[in-house]
């Protein structure tokens, strides 16, 4: 079974979430409209340069992201479907995990239409494998995929090409969104780690932290 | 219309008003996006923000000086609730983050328009009414819920790759406040799997009235 070495906790997930907030914040979001002060947000996940190149792997263009963003999915679904058998929860949390569950099932979903629909050919469903060991340790971990999804999703918007694909892609970025305020509450940790500008990640720093979790 | 068949009384009651009497451009769709909020639901106002910016050929400094019209709004309503909504505990912290999201919302959003040569637009005049601590969370919701739809009805009519980028980080922390209000009303936080939940007839018939 995968270990969680780094992945849980806060500090992990600043890691890759860089924190930001204030004129911090303020100064990211004018680098990201056109400022050459060399202030600098993660350069690499803003599209200008790379265009789809990390998204390669899973195909081309919007294929490729949509087929990344699928893959993430895919492993979301799975991992709520485990923590739900698992037993670990019950009551209202049992009724939010169940809930998000469904959710990333219907981003599958239609992540899964939205590639057949452009003519590519789906990412499969990979095998994966999750660490169950406590309640507090599987909500850190949710609370991780999720913060990760949504900047996943971020770091992705300004590659996409087709305006549709791109409404589809914002319409569950927020939705990513909202599952990560919500296990950030229920972690006692700040609903919005990175401050008032959420942060971007990119293909890389996405693929290195669910690669333990991917098992076949 | 009576209210019963408002899907959110509370939004039809806002107000929106200059001094002047000269509502900008931003004014307009911002009362048309609430309009269509409180007749048909939250969800209608991303594709109605969507169409009239594609209808008006909306360019990114139009499109952030809405987005601006639309935070000036949401600013004004959290630093008013601080006191005017008399939030205790949990909520208070809430509120008190919230407001600071905002108020750096506004200021980033005029700051970019500027940086791309644009004019800002100035703060309208808002009336929220509420009485109470209920009430305030009532249209609080509302006004997250209505702010991750305007946006996301807005982003693909952004040219600019940077602008997009920018603005999708400031929907994604709309989304997370939107969230978090819903944890302190008790509804659901994440309602439905897509924010909004598009159904391309159910949608058009519901906009064309705005835009015929």
């Amino acid at each position: 079974m995968a270990e969680i070495k780094d992945l849980a906790g806060p500090q992990s997930r600043r890691r890759f979430l860089a924190v930001g907030g204030g004129s911090a914040g303020l100064a990211a979001f004018l680098a990201a409209c056109g400022d050459d002060s060399g202030t600098t947000m993660t350069t690499d996940s803003m599209g200008s340069g790379g265009g789809t190149s990390e998204t390669a792997q899973f195909g081309k263009g919007d294929v490729g992201i949509l087929n990344y963003a699928l893959t993430l999915e895919y492993l979301e679904t799975a991992f709520y479907a485990d923590v739900v058998k698992s037993g670990l929860f019950k009551g209202a949390d049992l009724e939010t995990i169940r809930k998000f569950g469904q959710e990333e099932a219907e981003h599958v979903q239609a992540l899964t239409q939205a590639v057949k629909s452009l003519g590519g050919k789906p990412a499969p469903e990979p095998k994966a494998e999750f660490p169950l060991k406590s309640a507090k340790s599987v909500l850190e971990l949710a609370g991780t995929v999720e913060n990760l999804g949504a900047a996943a999703y971020l770091g992705q918007a300004a590659n996409i090409q087709s305006p549709e694909v791109l409404a589809s892609a914002l319409a569950i970025h927020s939705v990513e969104g909202r599952h990560a305020a919500v296990l950030n509450t229920l972690l006692g940790e700040s609903i919005t780690p990175d401050g008032a500008f959420a942060k971007p990640a990119d293909v890389k720093t996405v693929l290195k932290s669910v690669e333990p979790f991917i098992v076949g | 219309m009576s209210n019963e068949q408002l899907a959110h009384p509370e939004l039809a009651a806002v107000q929106i008003d200059e001094d002047s009497g000269d509502l900008s451009r931003s004014d307009v769709l911002l009362k048309g996006a609430l309009a269509v909020g409180a007749i048909y639901g939250t969800s209608m106002v991303g594709p109605y923000v969507r169409r009239a910016l594609a209808a008006s050929g909306g360019s990114d400094v139009d499109i952030l000086n809405f987005a601006l019209t639309l935070e000036y709004l949401e600013a004004k309503f959290y630093a008013e609730a601080k006191m005017r909504a008399k939030p205790s505990g949990e909520l208070k912290g809430l509120v008190d983050l919230i407001a600071s999201d905002e108020q750096q919302h506004v200021e980033a959003l005029a700051a970019t328009v500027k940086k791309l040569g644009g004019k800002p637009v100035m703060e309208p005049k808002f009336d929220f009414p509420y009485s109470n601590t209920a009430g305030f969370l009532k249209l609080a919701q509302t006004f997250e819920d209505t702010g991750v739809s305007a946006y996301n009805g807005a982003g693909p009519m952004i040219k600019s790759k940077e602008v997009l980028a920018a603005a999708g980080g400031i929907v994604q922390v709309e989304a997370r406040h939107a969230a978090a209000i819903r944890l302190q009303t008790g509804a659901e936080p994440a309602p439905v799997a897509f924010d909004p939940p598009l159904d391309e007839k159910q949608v058009l018939k519901a906009v064309e009235p705005f835009l015929a």
